[in-house]
């Protein structure tokens, strides 16, 4: 309709420009600028950050590689992670296997990319399972603050002080050497990071006018920190998850590298590292590799987390 | 008794801001609105007049005192039944910019005070009533699908009134919904109330700053300072015949957009500042401010006394 | 009078996300000596994105200024080098931001945001800068300067850190002073304090000010001539006489009206400006008002009015002062509601 009525303004043949029209009735409410929602904004931030887009690529690469590769590569040539061929032990790269073999003659590239899977699947579960449980206890302690906070809080500073290798040696002894028993190792204290970046947000936001508002109509608590707080407390929660990958592959590599890492056949970076360091004169080829992978995709992790921080808050970059 | 909409009774909120010092942010405050009336309760920032709203409808719970909202104790209510008492009282709030939800559309912010009563069956009905609602505020159905940070400050207000509207409230407690909105646009609003309490016989409690637009828009008027009402009156009375100091300093402030004085006052400009309401002066708060204290004013506090026929005012020279 | 300030043709831009916001578009206006002039608008006007221009306090980018001059005492200040700017800054204009809350450093005393100014522009000695900063404390009724000097932002109120701002503003004795609405945060009591001491400032030292605020209920007071400015230009400006008793343009007389009368009665009701201001991405072709004015006639959607003098003093841009428009149409229809 308004629009009609801003095609009459335009004074047409014969009619008098001076003729009072009076004020458009709707044409002071509309909006004429592209609608852009919070998070077009951040993507389009982000995009202006090169070195951190070109971390997400590296990740992205890594990821597809890690997928997929070792599944084709078994397709072409047969090769696969766990298969022994010591005849072939310890060759340097070449043609027929690109990253060269390990000391009982499995194809380096193979292992490589199934490395990549489990640390990748390490990093990104141990992030997850922090993010749930920083988000809902974050977000209670937060929330309810007083001596819902306090309690909470004496009970994950008291985690946080138990010295964490002590942790996994004791998990350890109790569960079987496995993928799963890492990622709970890791779990056990790696959320109380998350549970205070979650608590801060939410106590800065809870006194907002529009959470009040949805108190005042009667909503109930868990409606307000998850539909209202949390939302809007999504910028340092991602932020901090994007960080928390690239720690928790360090982690998996750490203990591999005790010998708590996940069991042969299967490999992780990690494992492989500890395996390649044995001969690392001699046969370099086995440690570069994984090496190599580990330290780029923690810098492209970092480097796009760092990225996402600025997309959301433009304000701290300088 | 029985005629009055809204009674307040004693009502006291105290903070408790750390090493036992108490904050009395409201102390013992006592008013009644009838049916249909506005209330104005103005006063300087930190007089605790804001509180007083937020603890009216337990957005804060009550230290000590009584609320009665058409027939119903509110402060002593189980949650259920507070809940269901919140769709007979509603709040407006003072940061256009603040009170919306960033990352909810208008269709979620208005349609979430639906939700919260289940007033709406289906999700087309919940987008018509909604509709609906932003045309009795003058927007139209196509700002429904948009976000907050396209509106303007007079607009964002308007969908603030309209989510107070959703549950067909009685009482709605305005919390200085003008201050943050320019002049030209402020009008714009009060006449929405007005409009607005008109058509759905609402009664209001009118929390400002801004004496002119409160004595305009109020039937009586109640002046706080330091947690206390000072003066309480019809608004023509409080304007032409104010009682306690503070109100005529108050009234002299007022700046008035024309260059001759007709009917100004002489102008009081008060010295200093509000003192803190964690340590008031003894007996009337407001003599350091007074420029008629006396002895008697620091040993006595005054009692809220009626000094001419419906007009309350607490001060030993009224 | 000698002009002082001369801004002329002034055009700024931002360039944001699908496209260009023209904050200001061709804006005209002089300063004298010694004059309190008020811009007066809302937001989204232009008026700080003016005075931010003047003080050559815009972050470029995103902003741009796109034409025009700014003469400060026979200098062109678009000219000048950051540099050669920084010492006009602080010392030949001074300036009140509307946060007092916010724009004092919180990690310094009172005494050395005070003197930081003496020191590096007027080459005082320390001691001599705290003399004078006692002086001007006192000058802006601050009570006890001598221990005040010694305390940080954090033991003032709202009100006190305004009247520092002020004499932080006036210690280089600046020949303008910009307060960009300076009482806004603050409480209608407090707000009256601080207009007062303006006004008594302005006679004392004969400083020029340039006030900017929405609010034209402070303005009558303090300032002798008032810009009003809508949708980045420059609307009306005229003498507080005329603005107050023969206001031309319906922007001016709309402000005007919203605002109720102490002795106005809650049946007359308030006369709003309806609608929302128009988004500077994409500014109305015609006059920018146009679709909020209740007088709008065919021709101000499409073309631009230009400037009418109505006296020496008085200028305004708005076509029903052109004279085929039909006659007492400019008068309005003061109760159309």
């Amino acid at each position: 309709m308004s629009q009609e009525m801003n095609v009459n303004v335009t004074p047409g043949a014969g009619s008098n420009p001076f003729e009072k029209i009076g004020r458009d009735q709707n044409g002071g409410e509309r909006i004429v600028r592209k609608s852009l929602t919070a998070w077009q904004n951040i993507r389009r931030n982000l995009y202006e950050n090169k070195l951190s887009m070109v971390g997400l690529y590296f990740i992205i690469a890594i990821a597809l590689m890690a997928i997929f590769a070792p599944w084709v590569t078994g397709l072409i040539t047969g090769y696969n992670y766990f298969a022994n061929e010591l005849a072939n032990a310890n060759q340097p790269p070449s043609w027929a296997h690109w990253f060269g073999t390990d000391d009982l003659g499995r194809d380096m590239w193979v292992r490589t990319w199934k490395g990549a899977q489990i640390s990748l699947f390490v990093g990104i579960a141990a992030a997850l399972i922090d993010l749930v449980i920083g988000i809902v206890y974050g977000g209670i302690m937060g929330y309810f603050g007083g001596k819902v906070d306090e309690t909470m809080n004496r009970i994950a500073e008291i985690l946080y002080a138990i010295p964490y290798l002590l942790v996994v040696i004791l998990l350890m002894v109790v569960m079987p050497q496995s993928l799963t028993t890492i990622i709970v190792a890791m779990s056990i204290t790696g959320w109380i990071n998350m549970a205070w970046i979650v608590r801060g947000e939410i106590m800065r936001l809870k006194n907002q006018e529009y959470a009040l508002a949805s108190k005042a109509l009667g909503a109930g608590s868990m409606r307000i920190i998850f539909r209202h707080l949390i939302p809007n407390a999504m910028g340092p929660i991602l932020v901090t998850l994007t960080l928390t990958i690239p720690g928790a592959m360090f982690t998996e590599a750490f203990l591999s590298f005790l010998g708590m890492g996940v069991k042969s056949p299967v490999a992780s970076w990690g494992t492989m590292i500890d395996n390649g360091r044995q001969a690392m004169t001699t046969y370099p080829w086995r440690i570069m590799f994984p090496a190599l992978f580990l330290a780029v995709s923690m810098f492209a992790l970092n480097v796009f987390g760092d990225g996402l921080r600025d997309a959301f808050d433009p304000k701290m970059k300088k | 008794m029985s005629d009055n909409f809204v009674e307040v009774q004693g009502l006291r909120k105290f903070f408790n801001v750390g090493n036992n010092r108490i904050l009395k942010a409201v102390n013992d405050i006592s008013f009644s609105i009838k049916q249909g009336e506005t209330l104005g309760l103005v006063g300087e920032s930190g007089c605790g007049k804001s509180t007083a709203g937020r603890t009216i409808i337990r957005l804060y719970e009550p230290t000590a005192g009584s609320v009665t909202v058409d027939g119903v104790e509110v402060t002593k209510l189980s949650k259920s039944k507070m809940k269901a008492q919140r769709r007979n009282m509603q709040m407006i709030f003072q940061d256009p910019f603040a009170s919306l939800n960033p990352r909810m559309t208008i269709l979620d912010i208005i349609g979430e005070a639906l939700d919260i009563h289940g007033l709406a069956g289906s999700r087309a009905e919940r987008k018509r009533r909604v509709e609906e609602l932003l045309e009795l505020v003058g927007l139209n159905a196509e700002h429904a699908s948009r976000f907050p940070h396209e509106f303007s400050g007079g607009q964002r207000q308007r969908i603030g009134i309209t989510r107070a509207l959703a549950v067909e409230p009685k009482f709605i407690i305005c919390d200085e919904p003008i201050s943050a909105l320019d002049v030209s646009i402020q009008a714009q609003v009060i006449n929405l109330l007005m409009d607005l309490q008109k058509k759905m016989d609402l009664t209001y409690l009118f929390v400002a700053h801004d004496l002119s637009m409160v004595k305009y828009m109020s039937d009586r008027v109640a002046v706080m300072y330091l947690g206390k009402i000072v003066e309480i009156a019809k608004s023509e009375d409080l304007y032409a015949n104010p009682q306690h100091p503070y109100t005529t300093a108050l009234l002299s402030a007022i700046p008035v957009p024309d260059i001759e004085d007709e009917g100004r006052k002489e102008r009081i400009v008060l010295q200093g500042d509000l003192p803190s309401p964690i340590n008031p002066p003894s007996g009337c708060p407001f003599r350091t401010r007074c420029p008629a204290a006396t002895e008697r004013c620091a040993q006595e506090a005054p009692e809220l006394r009626e000094t001419r026929p419906g007009h309350l005012a607490a001060c030993h020279y009224a | 009078m000698r002009p002082i300030l001369e801004v002329k043709d002034l055009s700024v831009s931002f360039d944001v996300f699908g496209g260009e916001v023209q904050a200001i578009r061709g804006v005209n206006f002089t300063v004298n000596e010694g004059e309190a002039v008020a811009i007066v608008g809302e937001s989204g006007s232009g008026k700080s994105v003016t005075a931010q221009t003047v003080m050559r306090l815009i972050a470029t980018p995103p902003g741009r200024i796109k034409n025009g001059s700014i003469m400060f005492n026979g200098r062109d200040l678009l000219s000048l080098s950051e540099k050669e700017m920084r010492k006009v800054r602080g010392n030949e204009i001074g300036m009140i931001f509307q946060d007092p809350m916010t724009s004092l450093n919180p990690t310094m005393t009172i005494g050395s945001q005070i003197t930081e100014g003496l020191v590096k522009h007027q080459k005082l000695s320390h001691s001599a800068a705290k003399t004078r900063a006692i002086e001007l404390l006192k000058m802006v009724g601050i009570p006890n300067p001598e221990v005040r000097l010694k305390q940080y932002p954090h033991n003032f109120s709202g009100g006190m850190r305004q009247r520092v701002m002020i004499a932080i503003a006036l210690a280089c004795n600046p020949a303008l002073l910009i307060a960009d609405e300076p009482t806004t945060a603050l409480d209608v009591t407090i707000q009256a304090q601080i207009m007062e001491l303006m006004k008594d400032l302005q006679k004392q030292m004969n400083t020029s000010i340039i006030l900017i605020t929405h609010d034209l209920g402070v303005v009558a007071d303090v300032c002798d001539r008032v810009i009003v400015m809508y949708a980045g230009q420059v609307v009306e400006t005229g003498t507080i006489k005329e603005i107050f008793r023969n206001p031309q343009h319906p922007y001016t007389k709309g402000l005007l009206k919203s605002l109720p009368r102490l002795n106005q009665s809650k049946d007359e009701p308030l006369i709003p400006i309806h609608g929302t201001p128009p988004d500077l991405i994409k500014p109305p072709q015609g006059c920018g008002f146009c679709s909020r004015c209740e007088d709008a006639m065919r021709i101000c959607a499409t073309e631009a009015p230009e400037v009418t003098t109505i006296s020496e003093t008085q200028m305004v841009r708005c076509w029903l002062q052109d004279p085929r428009a039909a006659k007492g149409a400019g008068m309005g229809k003061e109760e159309s509601a």
